[in-house]
């Protein structure tokens, strides 16, 4: 009976650093796809070549706007794990 | 100094990135973790609040038609109203659960509004396919934010939600002024550029 709780509780602990995992996970995922976009499609990346280009060519670059909001979800999904974790105990 | 239409569809795609993956977090960790931290909870409420008054300005400049101007006007409203929705249950000003209807009926209108001011058909040009493909995504995807309003704690429903705004991401982020789509551009279209 001891064993059967047991077994249960790590599996419910596997299941639930499962789900920090998948968090943590998704600002590095998104990077990755913006890294990849720009190595895919270099000239959409106008800061290495920026002479001629326009006011909006220059500010708007996808491959980083995406690199940019995983950076940006990267440093809030620590908080998120850390309460996670927390209310798990 | 008017952006030109790809680079907005980018900048919006941006935002409803982002709105993506702190809906695709809510759904992962549950709302009570989520809102553990108030402001957190405040979070993607007010980017949909602030998409809705950016597409204001896209009202304003992007006047191609009458039609597009009222595509855009309201599902500039419906984000307004649905971000604004949001907030006043996080906040506990909006008591009533009902209010969490507005989610869907924004997703319905705006791939209504999609599909409504796209006038040319699926493989015209590459933005009429975009426009085509998040139309429909939003009025299908329209059905998860519908389950989770019924059953909030659904996994399905929330994620479901979450990736179908993945989906208009990603979608908007392929958008092209002039290109061509699977191989397919009208003459009609223009040059294609890069």
């Amino acid at each position: 009976m001891n064993h059967l709780a047991t077994s249960e509780l790590q599996e419910v602990r596997t299941r639930r650093s499962a789900r920090a995992l998948a968090v943590l996970a998704l600002g590095p995922l998104t990077m990755l796809a913006g890294v990849v976009w720009a190595f895919v499609q270099p000239w959409r990346v106008t800061l290495l070549h920026p002479h001629g280009e326009g006011f909006w060519w220059l500010v708007v670059e996808p491959p980083l706007l995406v690199v940019a909001v995983g950076i940006f979800f990267s440093v809030l999904a620590y908080g998120i794990v850390r309460d996670l974790e927390e209310s798990e105990g | 100094m008017q952006p030109p239409s790809e680079h907005v569809h980018w900048l919006f795609a941006t935002g409803v990135l982002l709105l993506a993956l702190l809906l695709l977090a809510e759904a992962i960790v549950g709302s009570e973790v989520w809102r553990r931290r108030k402001w957190r909870a405040y979070l993607w409420p007010s980017i949909l609040f602030g998409l809705g008054v950016f597409m204001w300005p896209v009202m304003v400049l992007f006047t191609n038609s009458t039609i597009h101007m009222l595509a855009h006007s309201s599902w500039a409203q419906m984000m307004m109203l649905a971000g604004a929705a949001e907030l006043g249950l996080v906040s506990g000003k909006l008591k009533n659960e009902l209010w969490k209807l507005c989610l869907p009926a924004m997703l319905a209108v705006s791939g209504a509004a999609f599909l409504i001011h796209e006038a040319n058909p699926w493989f015209y040009a590459r933005s009429a396919f975009v426009h085509h493909i998040c139309g429909w995504l939003l009025l299908i995807g329209a059905l998860f934010p519908l389950g989770a309003a019924f059953k909030p704690r659904s996994l399905v429903y929330n994620a479901g939600y979450a990736l179908v705004i993945v989906g208009v991401a990603v979608a908007l982020y392929t958008s092209r002024d002039v290109a061509p789509v699977f191989g397919h551009l009208s003459p009609s279209a223009g040059v294609a550029h890069r």
